[in-house]
């Protein structure tokens, strides 16, 4: 049994939140920098240069990269030779919250009803799963509101098949517009239940921009859905150009002989995730 | 496409010549407000109560922004999604407010609002919101403190960066999808 100590994960949670805050992961900004040298239109071409000068004075200054922080999404996967000391969820919430107080974070958690500020950004949202090994992995995702608004979640017929996940995705992103802060990178959940499908959506944006899918089929038809997403010709903030979408990432499971669970993840361009393994 | 130099509050006669598609770069103050402030002005306003800020000129920015670092007025303070504030926006520039600055579509209502009481929408660059911080010189709570992140504040911005999203003359600059709804 490997034994890993509350004060290692609080640390690393700590330093995860910073980070994710503050600095543009490299392949997101090659993706915009490519993006502005093939883009014709001035005002893609004027927002992109904005997005980089931002990534570049967000790593100076410290300051975050967008005022919305998010909330702190985190993914787990505990390793079954790992021993953790002490309650891991109270250990990474705690984390979260001083990561973001010390980062100068804003705190973008409230009460659904009564809308009142949590003030601490808490509570974390965790999800676990359980692997073999002796690592401890946390993927950390800052997401901010207004993609996450975007997002939606269907239950197709089976018959409805591939046609009607490219027809519900590209009307989706259509219907979103300029809102979600394009380019946007577009999660897609596909099977498993109700509840499982948006897990999946989301977890598919913790791949990194440049990882391809390593399923030759998926990366094919994250391929034709980049494509057409792109051809709405929405682009940068939805000022018109060619780009409206960064990526996309498809993640699947198996799913129940009567339905087709769908989900999209919508995520705006500055795709805040980092991740450490203990 | 022109671009103006502004001094906010704005005048009718400032708005009136704007054009979607033109770029404004506005010094003076602003205020901001987002969700749970809006809800709190129009309740304030059902009440007959007075309100923090005078509304006549005003430009409202869309803006939640992140705690400010030591030294400096603000920290990032990019817009946020504006038809949030559908809601609220049409009955605030009945009483006077001249602009808001968010990003994302408008409804059909504040597009005709702005037509009827001679409003401009700006659009400001989502997501670069430690850039834009840049321009903004004064901050201060003025009401909703309790809010947080979502208090009003009076902010001092000099040259920010403004694109004339809808004008008061009913048009849009936004790229309309390739897609048949």
């Amino acid at each position: 049994m490997k034994v890993i100590k509350a004060e290692q994960i609080h640390d690393a949670v700590v330093d995860l939140v910073l980070k994710a805050a503050r600095y543009l992961p490299e392949d997101v900004k090659t993706a915009i920098r490519v993006a502005r040298n093939n883009e014709t239109s001035e005002s893609a071409k004027e927002v992109l240069g904005q997005l980089l000068e931002n990534a570049d004075l967000a790593k100076e200054s410290g300051l975050p990269l967008c005022q919305d922080t998010g909330l702190g999404v985190f993914y787990v996967e505990i390793g079954s030779d790992v021993q953790i000391e002490g309650n891991i969820t109270e250990i990474i919430n705690n984390a979260m919250i001083e990561g973001y107080d010390k980062g100068l974070l804003r705190k973008s958690s409230c009460h659904p009803l009564t809308r009142k500020n949590t003030m601490d950004n808490s509570p974390a949202v965790i999800h676990y799963s359980h692997v073999a090994g002796d690592k401890l992995t946390i993927k950390h995702m800052a997401k901010g509101g207004g993609s996450e608004n975007m997002s939606r979640c269907t239950m197709l017929t089976p018959a409805q098949g591939w046609e009607g996940i490219k027809e519900f995705v590209v009307r989706r992103m259509a219907e979103a517009g300029p809102n979600p802060c394009p380019p946007t990178i577009v999660g897609i959940g596909i099977g498993g239940t109700f509840d499982l499908a948006p897990a999946l959506a989301k977890e598919a944006l913790f791949r990194p921009l440049s990882a391809e899918n390593p399923d030759p089929e998926l990366a094919a038809m994250e391929q034709e859905l980049l494509d057409e997403i792109n051809q709405l010709g929405i682009g940068p903030m939805g000022l018109g150009g060619q780009t409206t979408c960064l990526g996309v990432k498809i993640a699947i499971q198996p799913c129940h002989i009567a339905s087709l669970p769908l989900a999209i993840n919508v995520q705006c361009h500055s795709s805040r995730i980092k991740e450490v393994t203990l | 496409m022109a671009t103006y130099t502004m001094t906010a509050p704005l005048k009718d006669e400032d708005v009136a010549k704007l054009r979607a598609g033109d770029v404004v770069k506005l010094s003076g103050i602003i205020y901001t407000a987002r969700d749970a402030a809006h809800k709190r002005l129009c309740d304030m306003l059902d009440n007959n109560e007075e309100l923090p800020f005078e509304l006549q000129g005003a430009v409202i920015y869309y803006v939640g922004p992140s705690p400010a670092p030591e030294g400096r007025p603000i920290g990032s303070a990019g817009p946020t999604t504006s038809y949030r504030m559908d809601t609220y926006a049409p009955r605030l520039h009945s009483l006077g407010v001249k602009a808001s600055v968010g990003k994302g579509k408008r409804s059909p209502e504040v597009r005709k609002a702005l037509q009827k009481h001679t409003g401009v929408y700006f659009g400001a660059t989502g997501g670069a919101g430690a850039l834009l911080s840049q321009c903004i010189t004064g901050a201060e709570v003025i009401a909703f403190d309790d809010l947080g992140p979502e208090a009003i504040r009076k902010l001092t911005v000099d040259n920010f960066p403004l694109l004339v999203v809808n004008d008061s003359h009913g048009e849009e600059q936004y790229a309309k999808p390739n897609f048949e709804f």
